[in-house]
């Protein structure tokens, strides 16, 4: 009965999110403008409607509802309840419904928290909205239905994918999706201001903190996807420029510098046309990811739902939202008015350049994923990892870093310069001596990890600066967020380059009683023991490390583990985190002289990457909160921020706005 | 403090002149910009899913000798195999295959049919055991000459195979002339027998 009756809330909202669609848009006509306030309502019911029917689906897996067919080929009855609810997304159908209801929940609180935006603007959004979830309401009711039964229902499920059974795991999916489809807002709203053409400080204002709420998700979910692979997929690796990953990483990109671009529209009125067409490229990068990921159309290690017919689906959706957008972009940024002036050495400068840069990286990104499809089509196959990557982005991100460094600290409009020289020596300052400390104690490493190691240096107290001579107690919250998000940058880009430069690794066919060593570590192999968990048996190494000359020994447990549904191995690797780095160990198979093979690595200043992750995403928390507390203060102030009144009042020369 | 060199900043009036006047022309196409560039992915996945590559991956070994090794024997009533093996003038096959593969199961009644014919053929047992070969030689009929033990996939790799099953045809003089990739079926029979003849 519940799959039932989730069904047929399911369509109930479609109906209700097609109902938002036309009441919506005849309310903007001339006639129906006393629909306006209809909308509202009916996109609050809509996402109530659809969240319930999610939850349905949750209670199913809870209850191993087996005679659901989701349900039978996903759960298992002996799966801890944890993974009985992760499980729900764990699968195509799952996550297409958690993506409608990410949408319709976004849609339902923009109708009821947002109290800025121009009336007419906000329904367009609404209707917007509305018009990009049919498409996918249509595609989960007639091509992915969660809720079909089987019959007869099969006495047990098949189980979810071991490795996905991972708590990291249970929550870094619906993370990273509220981000990911959290990005329709910022779509919808450009559709509504491109639609009502009000373009604008106010529109960008309204838009920022939905932005900025997406964008805290995505960050977060990204960070906890790395991590994952990190420590469950046992190869040591924290980013493999997979086209997953990447289809996550474009739509941050793109999030990223629209969350700067908005900040110039909504402080200067400037780059209007630019912020639209970042909103539309932010969604539509989500949506090309997930057609990537779901069509087949790209081989990856994380290949789920693969199907040529769904892909299909996706890709019509792709041409009428995307293409749609795009086509409206066209019609109407002409016809966006033109934007305030300003001088390219400014701070609306370097925003510009670093959205340009930004774009560029997503430019790069989005070739190198597609590049092994484009020689597919003449018949080659090619595999872009890595050398790629790496290389080629470092040409944009390190350029970059020296616009972030710099920018946060030039006044708006026009810089002179005179302040920003003396205010540099301290990030070049720290450079210099980073640079002094890995010649004279790295010796010789790469070039890229040396830049890396000696910009993240100078970021560092780069980031800092804005908060230099200022009463610290009065600064408002979101610069601090600024201070903690870029700080993050640095902070993650020293654990990048010192992963890479200083990583050491070993792999050993060891008997019981031997001891390795791996950097300053020695390892001994006492014994190998078997034990049980609630679905698996595992075999579990005890291994004592000791670091250098301490005295300190600790045990570490990596498992290789045998997972009865669906019977599956996996290796469980064991970290130990110090200071200074991790040490990363993994149990493999025995040998046929009854000797076990071990991998082991040492990897210094590694966890640096995740916690420059976090500070990343609790600096997009304080700039929400603060941004939001400051909003309710003084609602209807313009928030333009303190400068300096130009020498000459009308700037004769400045740069035009993108627009 | 204003010891530091200023940096040249453009005046205004420099600064500003060409994006303006350039402006309008920019304003027309590159507004379009974005479509077109969506245009050009929305072709590329398109024909990405109307004609999905091939995704088998072909021996670059094929028309070159058969690299040399000599491999342990895998089951006691089979003899080894090694590259000599292969060099007595009579065209034979070389099956990559294991007893955990489950298309090596489904293919094995047509590897008898080719034994029964006649056809050498020549087993190399990827990254198996031995008394697991036995059990699936003693399951599934054993149409092997001889079957030869390979622990750590260094042959398969040699000889440019990505997967099991495989099936190779070479020629009396140690030269593969053919590659067969995935289990054989039924069809694949004639297929293979046509390229032993042609191997001769």
């Amino acid at each position: 009965m519940i799959a039932e009756f989730a069904l047929a809330l399911l369509w109930l909202a479609a109906a209700l999110a097609l109902l938002q669609l036309g009441l919506g848009s005849y309310a903007l006509t001339v006639r129906g403008a006393q629909f306006l306030p209809a909308v509202r309502p009916v996109a609050v019911a809509q996402g109530v409607l659809v969240a319930v029917s999610f939850a349905l689906l949750i209670v199913l897996f809870v209850r191993s509802d087996l005679s659901v067919k989701l349900v039978a080929a996903n759960s298992h009855s002996l799966k801890p309840l944890i993974y009985k609810i992760s499980g729900t997304w764990g699968n195509h159908e799952g996550s297409m419904l958690l993506w409608i209801t990410v949408m319709g929940l976004a849609g339902g609180l923009i109708a009821l928290l947002e109290r800025r935006l121009n009336d007419r603007t906000l329904i367009a959004t609404l209707a917007g909205q509305a018009f990009v979830s049919l498409g996918f309401y249509a595609f989960l009711l007639f091509a992915s239905n969660p809720f079909e039964r089987l019959n007869p229902a099969p006495a047990e499920g098949n189980g979810l994918n071991p490795l996905l059974q991972d708590p990291g795991l249970a929550f870094h999916p619906p993370t990273l999706y509220i981000g990911y489809v959290g990005l329709s807002i910022a779509f919808s709203f450009a559709i509504g201001a491109m639609v009502t053409r009000d373009v604008g400080p106010t529109f960008a204002r309204a838009m920022r903190p939905w932005v900025l709420g997406a964008w805290i998700f995505l960050t977060l979910g990204i960070v906890a996807g790395s991590w994952w692979a990190y420590y469950t997929l046992g190869w040591g690796g924290w980013w493999f420029w997979d086209p997953v990953e990447n289809a996550s990483l474009m739509p941050w990109l793109a999030a990223t510098a629209l969350l700067h671009s908005v900040s110039v529209l909504a402080t200067r009125g400037a780059l209007k046309a630019w912020t639209v067409m970042l909103a539309v490229v932010a969604f539509s990068m989500s949506m090309v990811g997930t057609f990537l990921v779901r069509s087949g159309i790209l081989t990856s290690v994380h290949a789920f739902a693969v199907d040529p017919e769904r892909g299909s689906f996706i890709l019509a959706l792709l041409a009428i939202y995307i293409g749609g957008a795009l086509a409206l972009f066209g019609l109407r940024a002409s016809t966006v008015t033109e934007g305030s002036r300003f001088h390219l050495f400014s701070r609306e400068g370097a925003l510009v350049m670093n959205n340009v840069l930004l774009v560029g990286i997503l430019g790069i990104v989005l070739m190198g994923t597609l590049y092994p499809l484009v020689t597919e089509a003449f018949g080659t196959k090619v595999s872009v990892g890595p050398p790629y990557f790496n290389p080629v982005s470092a040409i944009f991100v390190f350029p970059m870093l020296v616009i972030m460094a710099v920018g946060p600290l030039m006044r708006w409009r026009q810089d002179n310069g005179k302040k920003l020289i003396n205010l540099m020596a301290a990030p070049a300052l720290a450079l210099a001596v980073a640079l002094a400390l890995v010649v004279l104690f790295a010796g010789d490493i790469a070039i890229l990890p040396l830049l890396g190691l000696i910009f993240a240096a100078g970021l560092a107290v780069a980031s800092i600066l804005p908060l230099w001579k200022r009463n610290l107690r009065r600064t408002p919250a979101h610069i601090y967020g600024m201070v903690l998000a870029h700080l993050g940058i640095a902070v993650a880009l020293a654990g990048m380059a010192a992963e890479s430069a200083f990583n050491t690794e070993k792999l050993v066919a060891s008997e019981i009683g031997q001891t390795h060593t791996v950097g300053p570590w020695s390892i001994e192999l006492q014994g190998i023991d078997p034990i049980a968990g609630p679905n698996w048996t595992a075999l579990e190494a005890r291994l004592v490390t000791r670091y250098g000359d301490s005295a300190t020994q600790t045990v570490m447990n990596p498992q290789s583990r045998m997972f009865s549904s669906p019977p599956t191995a996996t290796s469980h690797a064991a970290l130990l985190t110090r200071w200074n780095g991790q040490l990363y160990v993994v149990l493999g198979e025995e040998g046929d002289d009854g000797r076990w093979q071990l991998r082991l690595w040492w990897k210094p200043f590694v966890p640096l990457i995740w916690y420059g992750g976090l500070l990343i995403g609790l600096g997009g928390i304080l700039a929400l909160v603060g941004r939001t507390a400051r909003d309710l203060r003084r609602k209807d102030q313009p928030e333009y921020e303190p400068v300096a009144a130009p020498a000459d009042p009308k700037p004769v020369g400045g740069r035009e706005a993108l627009a | 403090m204003n010891r530091w060199p200023r940096l040249p900043i453009p005046s205004p009036s420099e600064a500003a002149r060409p994006w303006h006047e350039a402006r309008p022309i920019m304003k027309h196409w590159a507004i379009w910009l974005p479509l077109a560039v969506f245009g050009v992915l929305f072709a590329l996945f398109a024909t990405g899913l109307i004609a999905p590559g091939d995704r088998t991956i072909v021996s670059q070994m094929i028309g070159k000798p058969l690299p040399a090794f000599d491999l342990p024997q895998a089951v006691p009533d089979r003899p080894a195999v090694t590259r000599a093996n292969f060099t007595d003038g009579k065209p034979k096959l070389l099956n990559v295959f294991a007893s955990w593969c489950v298309p090596c199961v489904a293919e094995a009644p047509y590897l008898q049919q080719l034994a029964d014919v006649g056809v050498e053929i020549n087993g190399v047992a990827i990254r198996d055991r031995g008394p697991d070969v036995q059990a699936f030689l003693a399951r599934n009929g054993n149409p092997y000459a001889r079957i030869g033990s390979d622990d750590v996939s260094k042959i398969q790799f040699d000889l440019g195979s990505s997967g099991v099953p495989e099936t190779f045809v070479i020629d009396g003089k140690g030269m593969i002339t053919y590659q067969h990739i995935g289990d054989i079926r039924a069809e694949h029979v004639p297929v293979i027998l046509e390229k032993l003849k042609e191997a001769q």
